[in-house]
């Protein structure tokens, strides 16, 4: 078959256990196409036939004998952050480029027990900071529907594979938006989860307090069976919750969008910057969703200006700190020669770390230091706290939010936005993992330049199951998230 | 006494007119078999990084869960120093770069300390008691080890002792004197020991400590410290300070500054030395760690603790005092730790109860302590039991033995580990009461010194006391003394 890529993961998982195809056809035919387009897109930073091939049989002698489970031989691409035993794993880093770990993530070892089939690893901004995917060491990944526009990031990778459908599903993480910019940039549906909702041991850190795994597909739907594999309570994370997991699946069609009340934040809709076209496409999906019954209710959510200077206190302070065992003794970069242990380490450092990353260390490091932490870090954690009661008094009198996920479609390559500029297109993101909630990207139609626009849905504490099921259910009224970049339409 | 005049605030014994101001960090092992955020074992002395898990190693993604054990043995000791406890303590990072520190930073405690301002009380040789404050305790990772001398031009790195448990506990600056310092952090040993929190061995590193010394003309404000760090012997603490004293008091009488430092001291050489300048510290940049929760604890989980209390070395003290007559000093001396306290309320009990509480306790501080230590060895490899010394006792209290012969029977008892009874039997030892029995030995002495007999009546006592004396060697010992004195008396008329 040349179009199983164009399986919904639903269609897939049935393919599978009817055995109209065997997993390792499934698996095959993703890596011939990685083989054939990845070239231009750029998206993997390690593929891993071999590998992958040995689980497909696995997979295949499970669905044989009838004890697969649910996803059991359907391939995935992770995220370069999450740890794979075996398998490089780097980070998007030269700091990590000869680090092969010695163990798996638990989203990773989820996705194995699960039976599903590791393609490889995917590109990612150094240490996941970043909005482009370009500072990764292993250069600019493209988005699939503009070679000469960015995907997005950090998880540019991720967007890029299933957009040019090179894997059906991807692990991605996000810190400040890093899940839903780069699904909007690529027209996918893309689900951060509530802060302890997926476990963070074995992704490696960039901001502990904001950082969240979460899945990206073409659609909700598809989002939902990730979801049902990756979530969970893990002991070997303290931060992540013990409380019972929602059936995603089943739970598509729970949520009444008749009834159902959108709050409209009046302050983020008048952001300056905000693109016109953008804002249209995410209106007229309102309108939509209005139609479907739903309610749009104006709010204020008055914090907002305090967005990006909180989150780049918090972010980068925790990030200064995560980052220091990258010291060249143990593991990673190492310089040449050092004369002593304070040049290894100033070299190692220096050398192995992007411009992106120095910069956060050095802002993290000023935020902490002495006779500053009480001014910036301190009074940044207070203003977080008020960030999170502004949303929570929102949710008195709504069920979800409504923003644009970006304020922009997808940047060019070497735009060479200045940190600022940067920094401000993370405005309607940020807040959300300041606030540890729940938010969803659903793709929502394109600019002029045929550039995909995502709206996102931001709900209370543990709705994944809620904005999973509106997505949803606008995507069975809507065909915006089976469009297709002309590169996907090639066949291997 | 009482306790407000016993805990009266000394009056400092000054140096030349220099009052001296220690306050002490202790790091203590805590007695755990895992580490404090990871799975490893805490055993001492094995291969290097065997028991290095990718936690420890600071493997890229890896995150702490505390080992919930050392939040017990934390508020254990909270408990024994009468402290505050925090039922929502907060882990920080504690961030420098270092070698033998994997992370980047270590795990501790800043703001919120699991125990909060405590104290104890500790005594000094001439039986004065002074309360001393503990401002808090706090959890933290140890580091691992760095080796320098076998790999040529290179280092190695040991990470086995990595996130071994530790208790850091902080006083006030409130000792005056090396003796008052050394008399507190021997009274911290004992409590960890006593707890059961930690094994204390100081050789191994499970118990060391950082003192902080200063001189000032009394009255005025805390001199100018410098920090003392890692003393792993009482006899190197007592030996740091001293050295400390007269270097800053040398510094000083000449007129000159004290630099804010912390410094090694070097027992060979018999000096301390800089190791690093106030301005060469470390900005740590401590934060919340927000890789771990607060560590809430409820309010049944520290009564719990409470309950599980053994009685305190202070409680016991007082009740040795009351109950078995012993002196302030015996009490002290008996409550060192609490195996020999035990020891000696078994032999209390075996000799035939509290009565028998001051011979008990001189045996046990004298005659057995003696034993031990001439052995080398330490209470629990005694070869004497506690029942078998309080059985002893008992025939001294019902006169079969004398005191004296009863050393005889500790003896044998040391060696052959027989009981007093067997001993007394098989080697005839039985004190002689028979009145008649001693009144034939007694004549017979008097008949063969009748010099010393007609001395005696002219006035000179010491004479009557080489006739007994003579009755005693002629019973070979066993002559009941008092009856002997007593029939003497009776028979020169």
């Amino acid at each position: 078959m040349t179009d199983l890529h164009r399986l919904s993961i639903r269609e897939m998982t049935e393919g599978l256990k009817s055995a109209q195809f065997s997993s390792r056809e499934l698996t095959q035919h993703y890596l011939d196409r990685i083989a054939k387009i990845d070239d231009r897109v750029k998206s993997y930073v390690t593929v891993t036939p071999e590998q992958a091939l040995a689980q497909a049989d696995a997979a295949d002698n499970l669905l044989k004998s009838g004890t697969a489970g649910v996803l059991t031989g359907v391939p995935l691409a992770h995220k370069d952050i999450f740890c794979t035993q075996g398998i490089k794993t780097t980070a998007g880093s030269k700091m990590l480029d000869n680090f092969v770990s010695p163990y798996d993530a638990t989203v990773v070892a989820k996705a194995k027990a699960a039976g599903l089939v590791t393609l490889g690893k995917v590109n990612m901004d150094e240490f996941a900071m970043g909005s482009t995917s370009e500072s990764s060491f292993y250069g600019a990944t493209k988005n699939p529907w503009n070679l000469e526009h960015v995907p997005g990031g950090s998880s540019g990778g991720s967007a890029a594979v299933v957009a040019a459908d090179l894997a059906p599903l991807a692990t991605g993480t996000d810190t400040g938006g890093s899940i839903r910019q780069p699904a909007s940039f690529c027209g996918l549906t893309g689900l951060k989860p509530t802060y302890g909702r997926v476990s963070r041991f074995g992704m490696i850190a960039f901001a502990s307090s904001l950082d969240q795994g979460g899945p990206m597909a073409r659609s909700a739907e598809d989002c939902a069976f990730l979801m049902n594999t990756i979530a969970g309570h893990d002991l070997k994370d303290s931060t992540s919750i013990n409380k019972e997991v929602d059936d995603y699946v089943a739970n598509l069609n729970a949520t009444a969008v008749k009834g159902l009340r959108i709050g409209i934040p009046k302050q983020y809709f008048n952001v300056q910057g905000l693109d016109v076209e953008v804002k249209a496409r995410v209106e007229e999906s309102l309108k939509k969703l209005q139609d479907m019954g739903a309610t749009l209710v104006e709010i204020d959510l008055n914090m907002t200006e305090a967005y990006v200077p909180t989150y780049y206190l918090i972010a980068p302070a925790e990030a200064s700190s995560n980052l220091s065992r990258y010291d060249g003794v143990r593991y990673g970069y190492r310089c040449e020669n050092p004369t002593d242990i304070l040049d290894l380490y100033k070299r190692s450092r220096s050398e192995a770390f992007g411009a992106e990353v120095q910069r956060r260390i050095l802002i993290g490091t000023y935020a902490l230091s002495a006779g500053y932490y009480d001014a910036y870090y301190v009074k940044a954690q207070k203003v977080r706290r008020l960030i999170q009661q502004d949303f929570l008094k929102a949710f008195e009198n709504v069920d979800v939010i409504a923003a644009p996920s970006a304020p922009t479609t997808a940047y060019k390559i070497g735009a060479n936005l200045s940190p600022t500029e940067m920094y401000l297109g993370d405005i309607y993101t940020l807040a959300v993992n300041l606030a540890g909630l729940p938010a969803i990207n659903a793709p929502v139609g394109f600019d002029t330049n045929n550039l995909p626009v995502g709206l996102q849905l931001i709900g209370n504490y543990w709705s994944e199951s809620q904005l999973l099921s509106i997505v949803h259910q606008y995507q069975q009224n809507t065909d915006w998230h089976t469009k297709r970049a002309a590169i996907a339409e090639e066949n291997a | 006494m009482t306790e407000a005049q016993k805990l009266a605030p000394s009056v400092s014994k000054l140096i030349d007119g220099w009052e001296v101001v220690i306050g002490i960090e202790i790091h203590t092992q805590l007695a755990t078999q895992s580490k404090i955020f990871s799975g490893s074992s805490t055993e001492f002395g094995q291969d290097p990084n065997t028991q290095a898990s990718l936690v420890d190693l600071a493997m890229p993604g890896v995150l702490p869960v505390l080992n919930q054990e050392v939040v017990d043995l934390a508020i254990r000791f909270g408990l024994g120093i009468d402290a505050y406890i925090d039922q929502a303590s907060v882990f920080a990072r504690k961030n420098y770069f270092y070698p033998d520190s994997p992370k980047g930073y270590q795990i501790s405690q800043m703001d919120n300390p699991i125990v909060g301002l405590g104290h104890i009380d500790i005594q000094l040789e001439d039986g004065t008691v002074k309360r001393i404050g503990v401002t808090r305790a706090h959890l933290e990772e140890d580091a691992g080890k760095s080796i320098h001398d076998q790999f040529e031009g290179m280092s190695g790195i040991d990470l086995n002792r990595a996130g071994t448990p530790l208790l850091e506990i902080v006083s006030e600056p409130d000792m005056r004197s090396v003796e008052e310092a050394v008399a507190y952090i021997k009274s911290i040993h004992t409590l960890v020991r006593w707890l059961g929190i930690s094994d204390g061995n100081m050789a191994e590193g499970s118990f060391r400590a950082d003192c902080n010394v200063s001189l000032r003309r009394p009255g005025q404000p805390f001199g100018t410290r410098c920090e003392l760090k890692n003393l792993n012997s009482f006899r190197f603490i007592e030996q740091a300070i001293n050295v400390e004293i007269q270097r800053q008091m040398d510094i000083l009488e000449d007129g000159g500054r004290i630099d804010q430092e912390t410094r090694l001291f070097d027992p060979n050489k018999m000096e301390t030395r800089s190791m690093r300048s106030k301005e060469e510290a470390n900005d740590y940049r401590y934060f919340p760690d927000p890789d771990l929760l607060p560590v809430i604890i409820a309010n049944e989980q520290i009564e719990a603790a409470r309950a599980a209390l053994p009685e305190l070395p202070k409680a016991r003290r007082a009740r040795f005092i009351a109950d078995f007559a012993v002196t302030e000093y015996d009490a002290h001396v008996l409550t060192l730790s609490r195996e020999l306290a035990d020891f000696y309320e078994a032999v209390v009990t075996a000799s035939g109860g509290a009565a028998q509480g001051k011979v008990a306790a001189n045996w046990v501080m004298g005659e057995f302590s003696g034993a031990l230590n001439k052995a080398s060895l330490e209470l629990q490899d005694s070869p004497v039991s506690a029942e078998q010394l309080g059985g002893m006792i008992a025939r001294i209290v019902d006169n079969t033995i004398s005191g004296k012969i009863a050393k005889q029977v500790f003896g044998f008892m040391w060696e052959e580990g027989k009981t007093a009874d067997d001993i007394i039997a098989e080697k005839g030892l039985k004190q002689e009461t028979d009145t008649g029995a001693i009144e034939a030995i007694i004549k017979e002495v008097l008949a063969a010194n009748e010099k010393m007999v007609e001395e005696y009546k002219s006035g000179k006592e010491k004479a009557f006391n080489g006739l007994v004396g003579q009755v005693m060697k002629a019973s070979r010992g066993k002559a009941n003394p008092a009856q002997v004195n007593e029939l003497m008396k009776k028979l020169i008329g």
